[in-house]
């Protein structure tokens, strides 16, 4: 189970001080999804970087099954079970998909046993185990590989930051496969998506609605998503397309 | 294999990945001794009489064979130029291996400078794969200056993979191409400085007939207070194209000095130079770190990948 006390979180802008998440609190329960919404620059993107550990807030706890995990550095809190799959993916030149996958899983898969993971995300494995994760991938390409990482992760909990952002020719609908495999798999473990998107809202749990950096709203999502829907909330795919995409 | 002792051995699985007697010819040189040879009968090996070296003849048409020619010192204090001269006939294909292992535990430095010209007939193929690796706790220092000339005929191609990973610890590399038309020159080098090393590439090719290609591209990492020259030159004589590349990360107090050259004398001569040299992406490290490994071990991967 994860739990945030009262998380605040700030950077300093042109010598400014800037909130970006003031004392937000909440709990994820082991077996649940979680959909994390709200209008860009609400601070969603940065709470999922506080809960993977790439930025340390200024006040406030995060503790995981009962334990501090406040002070913990980032390899320390994936050890512990936490993956994440960044918004925008990391290229690295030279790194095979095979070995980034191999990387992810801790263990030296076969390529056969890494294709799946590929395939899962709807990538043709053969095509693609050899490939450098470099520029020669499209954004679409490396965001399904991001999420093949996580997949090979199995871990207790898995964070996806805007996981739909950027997946071209590639359905919704396998998307949402994915994340109920995943459930299905991994007895017990957790999800976290930030995400707008009506669509993956639909197999959530738990909607919680990051606005302002506070959290506006929180509950199950047959309470949260109806009040949603229309708004910048609760998008449907075609405004996606359309250029609404963002992040923070 | 004869007259080699373990450290020897190392060396030679380090530079040359050989286990056993390689197959096909060889020429296996320990502390300036021959320390076994082998010609076949496409490939003959022939020990120069005026300077230290061998001749090395590539019958015409000789396909799929190899050749090794590696050098492992072991002694300190030893200095050594060798000239080497590879013949390569019309259409062959074949293998070179090269490289040179140095183990020096003394206190004087060791050197090995190899000078090595190829003459690569019209339409052979060669692939060229030199391997530098140094190893020993002594003062003395490992020291490599390679020269490397390269000749190529009409239509022929020369692929040429260097490669100087570790515990070198001063090198001037020189290699100088010629190519006439339709001739194709893919090099690829890989290097890797500690300490106080220094390593200095140079590269100097003249396409002096239509449609000769070269691309020659150099990935490197410099660490501690290491030191790197990249210095490449492409000279465009005739209608043809030409590509080099210098892509390089520095770590600590490690310095890059990537030199830029490229000369067109020819109208239709197209030449491009690219270079980048910077430190590893923050956000490089910190993706792997949220795969669970070390800020020390995702640095690791990194390099690795970057030098595969």
């Amino acid at each position: 189970m994860l739990e945030l006390k009262h998380i605040s979180f700030g950077v300093n802008d042109e010598g400014q001080d800037k909130e970006i998440i003031r004392d937000v609190s909440l709990t994820l329960p082991d077996g649940q999804l979680a959909v994390v919404t709200g209008p860009n620059g609400g601070g969603k993107s940065t709470l999922a970087r506080l809960i993977a550990g790439i930025e340390k807030p200024a006040s406030g706890q995060i503790l995981w099954n009962g334990q501090d995990i406040t002070g913990w550095g980032i390899t320390e809190r994936a050890r512990a079970g936490i993956a994440f799959a960044f918004q925008q993916p990391v290229r690295f030149k030279g790194i095979q998909v095979l070995d980034l996958i191999r990387l992810a899983a801790g263990n030296p898969l076969s390529a056969a046993e890494a294709c799946r993971y590929l395939a899962r995300v709807g990538l043709c494995a053969r095509d693609y185990i050899d490939r450098e994760v470099n520029a020669s991938l499209s954004g679409g390409e490396l965001k399904r590989i991001e999420i093949a990482t996580v997949l090979a992760r199995g871990a207790a909990l898995s964070v996806f930051d805007e996981p739909e952002a950027g997946i071209d020719l590639w359905s919704f609908q396998n998307l949402i496969e994915v994340f109920e495999q995943m459930r299905a798999d991994i007895a017990g473990s957790s999800i976290l998506i930030i995400s707008h998107q009506e669509r993956i809202l639909n197999i959530a749990d738990q909607v919680i609605v990051i606005r302002d950096g506070q959290v506006a709203e929180q509950g199950p999502r047959e309470q949260v998503l109806p009040g949603l829907i229309g708004t910048a909330s609760a998008v449907r795919e075609c405004r996606r397309i359309s250029g609404q995409d963002g992040g923070n | 294999m004869l007259k080699l002792d373990e450290i020897q051995k190392r060396l030679l699985r380090e530079v040359a990945d050989l286990h056993t007697v390689p197959e096909g010819a060889y020429n296996i040189r320990a502390n300036s001794q021959s320390a076994g040879r082998q010609s076949t009968a496409n490939i003959e090996i022939i020990p120069k009489t005026d300077v230290s070296g061998l001749d090395i003849r590539i019958k015409p048409g000789t396909k799929h064979e190899s050749v090794h020619i590696p050098v492992v010192m072991t002694e300190s204090g030893l200095t050594e130029v060798v000239y080497n001269d590879f013949y390569i006939g019309e259409g062959a294909d074949v293998v070179i291996v090269a490289g040179c292992g140095i183990d020096n535990c003394g206190n004087q430095d060791s050197q090995h400078d190899g000078i090595h010209r190829f003459f690569v007939g019209r339409g052979a193929h060669i692939r060229y794969v030199e391997k530098h690796y140094g190893s020993g706790t002594g003062k003395g220092k490992r020291i490599l200056n390679p020269v490397t000339e390269v000749y190529q005929d009409e239509d022929s191609a020369v692929e040429m993979e260097m490669v100087q990973i570790k515990g070198v610890d001063d090198t001037t590399r020189t290699t100088r191409a010629e190519l006439k038309a339709g001739a194709r020159l893919v090099v690829r080098e890989r290097l890797m400085t500690h300490g106080e090393q220094n390593a200095i590439s140079i590269y100097d090719v003249q396409l002096n007939g239509e449609g000769a290609s070269a691309d020659v591209v150099s990935r490197s990492v410099a660490r501690d207070n290491s030191y790197q020259k990249f210095d490449a030159k492409l000279v465009g004589n005739a209608a043809c194209t030409g590509h080099t590349e210098c892509d390089s990360i520095i770590m600590d107090q490690g310095r890059i000095l990537a030199v830029p050259g490229l000369e067109a004398n020819n109208v239709d001569a197209a030449l491009v130079h690219e270079a980048a040299i910077g430190k590893i992406a923050g956000d490089q490290i910190i993706k792997l770190m949220t795969l669970g490994l070390t800020e020390q071990e995702a640095e690791e991967q990194i390099v690795n990948g970057f030098l595969k």
